[in-house]
C-alpha cells in the first residue's frame, strides 16, 4: 500500500487538550510551553499525607505567605519547558567551551598579570558556594513550591546556578591553580571577608517560605551579586589587566540578564495580585537586601578599594528600580 | 551462577561501530536486534573500550556521548575516560 | 599532594571538584536543621563522602548531550505531525494505547520530578543530592515530551483531551497516583528505594524497551523518539537507584532489615502497577513483539536474578512476592483486559475482543493458561457482543486499600478462585487484593487508612461535578461520576462503531484512493 500523507487536508476534532481550552476561552492550539505545564500538578484527592509534614497535603500552598487565585499566572516570560531551557545552555555552554579552549591555547591566563589574577581568584572563586547555596535553596522552591509553573522555573535555575558554580570552578583549572580553590574554600569557612553571606545564605536554607527564598536568592542576592561582581568587578579587571575573565565568565553574565527577566516578572505578577502579597514582597526585599548590602561590603572593599561604596550604591538603586517596576515600592 | 551485564542502544550509524566495537572487544557477546534497538548480552562483565570505538567510529569519541544512544543497562557501573564498564561481582 | 597538575585531571578527580567540593558543612545553622529528613526513617548514614557517584555528567556536558537529544526529538515530532503521521499506525486501534498511556504515565513522572527535587534538596551528601536534582530536571523533559508527542494525537481522536483534569479523579488512574503518592510521602530513603532503586531499576524497563519496541513496531514514530530519548536519561537514573542501595547498606548493617522491607514492598507495589502496561503490550499494540510474559522473563526474572545474587553479598534476598509474581505473569495481563473491557462506560479509551489470530497469539504465548481460562470467556464474551448482548458492568468494584486496583486477582495456586484479604484495625474492616498489599497494610496502618479510594467516595457523594448539590435530596452519587471524570461518551465503550474507528479510516481512503 502506497500512501502520500501529506498531501490530504483533514480537519481536527479539536485544537487543543480541554485544560488548556478553557483556560484560554477558546479551542485554539496551544504553545508547547503551555501544554508543558499548565495545570499538570495534583491539586485535590491526595492519598496520603507526607510523613515528613504531616501538617500539609502533598503540595499544599500554604507553604508561602504569598497567595494567588492562580498559580499559574507565574508564568515564564522565557516560555522555558525543559527544550528550550537546555537548548538554550547548550548554546551558552559551547561559546563558554570555545572561550576556555582560546584562553588555553593562547596561553592567555599564563601571561595574566600576577596581580590581577590574585585578586581575580579571590574575589570569584568563592562564588562558587555562593551558586551551590542558591543550587540548594532553588531545589527547596522546585521541591515544595506550587504549580509547574514556578516549579519548573525554579528547577531549571537550581540546575543553573549548579552550571555556574562549575563555571567558577574552572577558572582555577584555567589557571593551573587548585591551591586557589582549597583557599578560596578557607575564606569562605573562615576568612572574615565572607561570614555575613555564609551566614545570610545558611538561614536561608533552613527559611520554610520558598517565596521568601525566590526573593532572597534570585531577586535579591543576584540582583546585587552579579552587577557588583560580574560587571563592575569585571570591568575594572578588564580595564587594568586584560580581557581574560570578561571571557571565563561570559556565561555568568548571560544568564543572569536572562534570568532576571523571569523572577522580574514573576514578582510583578505576585505583587500585582493583592496589598497583601505587594507589602509581603517589600518587607522581604528590604529585609533581605540590608543583609545583603551588609554581607558585600567586605568584599565589595577588596574589589574596588576606595570605590565600594559607590560601586554599591549603583547596585542598590539598580535593584530598587527593578523591584519599583515590578510594582513594589520600597 | 553467571549473569548476564547488558547494554541496549537505539540503532543508528553510530550505534553500528559501537555495537561493533564490543562485540570485537567482548567474547561471548551475545547481540539481539529489536526493532529500532539492539541489546548486547555479555557474561559478567561488559565493557566499552574508547580507542575501540574511536576505531571503528574513524573520529574521536567521548565515552559520555553514549548518552545520546543509551536505552538500557545492567549491572554495577564505572565510568573512566577510557573505559565504560558493566559488571557482577559475584 | 601535587595540586598544580589541574588539566590531566580524571574523570572522577574533576568531577568530585565540580560537585562535592562545592559543598561545606553548615556551621551558622545546624545541619540535622538544614536536613531535617535524613533522620526519621532509622536508615544510618556514617559517612556520605563514600557514596560513589554514579554517572560523571557536569553541567556542560549534560546541556550539551540533552540539547542533542531535544533538538533530535522535536525535529523527528515535528515531521511526523506535519505529514499526518498517526494515519501511518498499524491501526486505529494502535491509538487506544497512547489514550491509557497519557492518563497513567506523564502525570507519574510529574510526581518523580517533584519527589526527586525533594530528595534532591533533602540528602545531606552532595554527591547524591546533585544525582536527584538531575534525575529530576530529567523527569520534567519526560512528562513534556510526553505530553507533546501525543498532542498531536489528541487534534484527531477522542479521550485524550481531559488527561491533566482526569489524573486525580479517574478509578483505574488511582493505583499509580497512590504509588507515587505512597512514594513521595515516604522518606527521602524510602523515596530512593520506592522509585530509584524498585521502579527505576527493576521495573522500568518493562514499561519501557519492550512497549516503546512495540510503538516502532506499530508506524509510531513519535512515541517511539520520546520513548527511547526517555530511556536514554533512564540508564543514569537507574545506576543512580542501585548506587544508593549499596551506599545504604554498605554504611551500617542495621539498614539492612529497613531495605529489604521496602524492596518487598516496592517491587510488589511496582508488580501491580505494570499489569496494565502488560495488558498493553498484549492485547493492545495491532503488531506484537513480544509477550508480557516473556517480557518479565528477560527484564524481571533474568536481570532480577543477575542484581539479588549480586546483592546478597550485603544479606539483600530476593523481593518476597518474586515467586508470586512468576505465576502471575501467566494471569495478570488477561485479567485486565477482561476487567476493563467489562466496565465499557467507565474509560476514555476502546476495548475490543481480540480477533481469531489474536487469541491464536495468545494461545500460543500463553501455553499454560490462556486456552484453559481465557479463551473460553473471551469466546463467550464475543457470542454475547454477536447477539446484542454486550456485557456491561455496572457495579461499583471492590478495590485494594494499599494498591487501589479493582480486587480481580486470583488466589495464588488457584486462578479459578479470586484472592481476597481483609484485615480490622480499629474497629474498622480493610480490603486487600492479595497477601503482599495486606502485608503492606499491617506495617503502617495509620498510613494506608488514608487511602482515597474513589469508588468509596463516589457513593459517600464526593465526586460530583463543580455546581452540583450533594445535599439536594434528589441527589444520586453514581449519576454525576462521568461529569466529575469530564469522560467523553465518544471516547467510551468499544473500538468497533466508534468515532475513532470511522475517522481513521475514512482519512486512510483519503490518502490511498483518489
Amino acid at each position: 500500500m502506497s500512501m502520500d500523507l501529506r498531501t490530504i487536508s483533514i480537519t481536527p476534532l479539536r485544537q487543543t487538550f480541554g485544560h488548556l481550552a478553557r483556560r484560554m476561552g477558546a479551542d485554539k492550539p496551544a504553545t508547547r510551553y503551555m501544554e508543558a505545564t499548565m495545570d499538570l500538578q495534583p491539586v485535590e484527592n491526595y492519598h496520603y499525607r507526607p510523613t515528613w509534614e504531616p501538617q500539609y497535603e502533598i503540595f499544599d500552598a500554604r507553604r508561602t505567605r504569598i497567595v494567588m487565585h492562580d498559580w499559574y499566572a507565574l508564568k515564564d516570560p522565557r516560555q522555558y519547558y525543559y527544550g528550550p531551557w537546555t537548548l538554550a545552555r547548550g548554546r551558552m555552554g559551547e561559546t563558554a567551551g570555545g572561550d576556555f579552549d582560546l584562553v588555553d591555547e593562547l596561553g592567555l591566563a599564563a601571561a595574566y598579570p600576577a596581580e590581577g589574577r590574585d585578586l581575580a581568584l579571590r574575589v570569584l572563586l568563592p562564588l562558587r558556594h555562593v551558586a551551590w547555596a542558591s543550587n540548594i535553596n532553588n531545589a527547596y522552591v522546585s521541591a515544595y513550591g506550587y504549580g509547574i509553573a514556578i516549579t519548573q522555573a525554579a528547577c531549571y535555575a537550581s540546575m543553573d546556578q549548579l552550571g555556574v558554580a562549575q563555571y567558577v570552578t574552572r577558572l582555577a583549572i584555567a589557571f593551573d591553580d587548585l591551591e586557589s580553590l582549597a583557599s578560596a574554600k578557607s575564606a569562605w569557612l573562615e576568612g572574615r571577608e565572607w561570614q555575613e553571606l555564609r551566614h545570610f545564605v545558611e538561614d536561608l536554607m533552613v527559611e520554610h517560605d520558598w517565596f521568601a527564598l525566590l526573593v532572597a536568592q534570585d531577586f535579591v542576592i543576584d540582583g546585587l551579586l552579579y552587577p557588583l561582581l560580574y560587571e563592575r568587578f569585571n570591568d575594572k579587571l578588564n580595564a587594568a589587566y586584560g580581557p581574560v575573565f570578561s571571557m571565563l565568565t561570559r556565561f555568568q553574565r548571560e544568564w543572569a540578564g536572562e534570568t532576571a527577566k523571569w523572577i522580574d516578572s514573576v514578582l510583578k505578577v505576585a505583587a500585582g495580585e493583592s496589598p497583601e502579597n505587594k507589602a509581603q514582597l517589600a518587607v522581604w526585599i528590604n529585609d533581605f537586601r540590608e543583609r545583603t548590602v551588609k554581607a558585600l561590603t567586605p568584599i565589595a572593599t577588596i574589589a574596588f578599594g576606595d570605590k565600594a561604596t559607590a560601586m554599591l550604591d549603583e547596585v542598590i538603586l539598580q535593584l530598587n528600580t527593578r523591584a519599583a517596576k515590578a510594582g513594589i515600592p520600597l | 551462577m553467571t549473569s548476564n551485564a547488558f547494554i541496549a542502544f537505539q540503532t543508528n550509524d553510530v550505534t553500528r561501530s559501537i555495537v561493533e566495537a564490543i562485540v570485537e572487544d567482548n567474547p561471548g557477546a551475545i547481540v539481539v536486534e529489536q526493532p529500532a534497538m539492539v541489546k548486547i548480552d555479555v557474561p559478567d562483565r561488559l565493557v566499552i573500550r574508547r580507542t575501540s570505538v574511536e576505531e571503528k567510529l574513524g573520529r574521536d569519541f567521548d565515552l559520555q556521548e553514549l548518552q545520546l544512544h543509551l536505552i538500557t543497562i545492567s549491572g554495577h557501573l564505572d565510568e573512566t575516560d577510557d573505559e565504560f564498564t558493566l559488571s557482577w561481582n559475584s | 599532594m601535587d595540586m598544580k597538575t589541574s588539566k590531566k585531571l580524571g574523570l572522577k578527580e574533576r568531577y568530585t571538584m565540580m560537585t562535592r567540593d562545592l559543598a561545606w558543612d553548615t556551621t551558622y545553622q545546624p545541619m540535622d536543621k538544614v536536613f531535617p529528613q535524613v533522620g526519621y526513617e532509622g536508615i544510618k548514614i556514617h559517612d556520605w563522602d563514600k557514596w560513589e557517584d554514579p554517572f560523571r555528567l557536569t553541567m556542560d556536558a549534560y546541556w550539551k548531550y540533552q540539547a542533542e537529544k531535544e533538538r533530535k526529538l522535536y525535529a523527528i515530532l515535528d515531521a511526523f505531525n506535519q505529514n499526518n503521521g498517526h494515519l501511518s499506525v498499524t491501526d486505529g486501534r494502535y491509538i487506544n494505547v497512547l489514550k491509557l498511556f497519557l492518563g497513567s504515565t506523564p502525570p507519574l513522572e510529574l510526581m518523580a520530578a517533584r519527589g526527586f527535587s525533594m530528595v534532591g534538596r533533602q540528602m545531606v551528601g552532595a554527591g547524591p543530592r546533585v544525582a536527584c536534582q538531575m534525575q529530576a530536571v530529567d523527569e520534567y523533559r519526560h512528562f513534556q515530551t510526553q505530553i507533546h508527542s501525543i498532542s498531536n494525537y489528541n487534534k484527531f481522536y477522542n479521550g485524550m483531551d481531559e488527561f491533566a483534569h482526569q489524573q486525580s479523579r479517574m478509578w483505574y488512574l488511582s493505583d499509580g497516583k497512590s504509588f507515587f503518592d505512597d512514594a513521595i510521602t515516604a522518606g527521602p530513603f524510602e523515596f530512593m528505594v520506592a522509585i530509584g532503586f524498585a521502579f527505576e531499576y527493576v521495573l522500568t524497563n518493562i514499561l519501557f524497551v519492550p512497549f516503546i519496541s512495540g510503538a516502532a513496531y506499530n508506524g509510531d514514530m513519535a512515541a517511539m523518539t520520546v520513548g527511547f530519548s526517555a530511556q536514554s536519561d533512564e540508564a543514569r537514573h537507574m545506576t543512580l537507584g542501585l548506587e544508593c542501595i549499596k551506599f545504604m547498606l554498605e554504611q551500617d548493617p542495621d539498614n539492612l532489615a529497613i531495605v529489604q522491607r521496602w524492596i518487598d514492598k516496592w517491587t510488589w507495589r511496582g508488580t501491580r502497577k505494570l499489569a496494565s502496561v502488560g495488558m498493553m503490550m498484549d492485547y493492545m499494540l495491532p503488531k506484537r513483539i513480544m509477550s508480557f510474559k516473556e517480557a518479565w522473563e528477560i527484564y524481571f526474572e533474568q536481570n532480577g536474578a543477575a542484581l539479588f545474587t549480586d546483592l546478597a553479598r550485603y544479606g539483600v534476598t530476593i523481593p518476597k512476592c518474586f515467586a508470586q509474581t512468576v505465576e502471575e505473569k501467566e494471569h495478570v495481563t488477561h485479567q485486565s483486559w477482561l476487567g476493563f473491557y467489562m466496565k465499557p462506560e467507565s474509560t476514555p479509551f476502546h476495548t475490543w475482543i481480540p480477533g481469531p489470530d489474536e487469541l491464536d497469539w495468545l494461545s500460543e504465548k500463553y501455553p499454560n493458561t490462556f486456552d484453559k481460562y481465557y479463551r473460553p470467556m473471551y469466546e463467550y464474551l464475543d457470542a454475547q457482543e454477536k447477539a446484542g448482548n454486550r456485557f456491561n458492568n455496572k457495579t461499583q468494584p471492590m478495590n485494594c486499600q494499599v494498591c487501589v486496583n479493582t480486587i480481580k486477582y486470583n488466589e495464588p495456586g488457584d486462578p479459578m478462585e479470586m484472592c481476597f484479604r481483609e484485615t480490622v484495625y480499629q474497629g474498622e474492616k480493610f480490603h486487600f487484593c492479595s497477601g503482599h498489599c495486606q502485608e503492606i497494610f499491617e506495617d503502617e496502618p495509620e498510613k494506608y487508612i488514608q487511602t482515597y479510594i474513589s469508588s468509596h467516595q463516589a457513593l459517600q457523594g464526593n465526586c460530583a461535578p463543580e455546581g452540583v448539590d450533594t445535599h439536594a435530596p434528589d441527589f444520586n452519587p453514581g449519576s454525576h461520576i462521568a461529569d466529575y471524570w469530564r469522560l467523553d461518551p465518544r471516547a467510551t465503550g468499544d473500538f468497533n462503531g466508534s468515532e475513532d474507528q470511522k475517522n481513521f479510516a475514512a482519512w486512510r481512503d483519503l490518502a490511498t484512493k483518489n
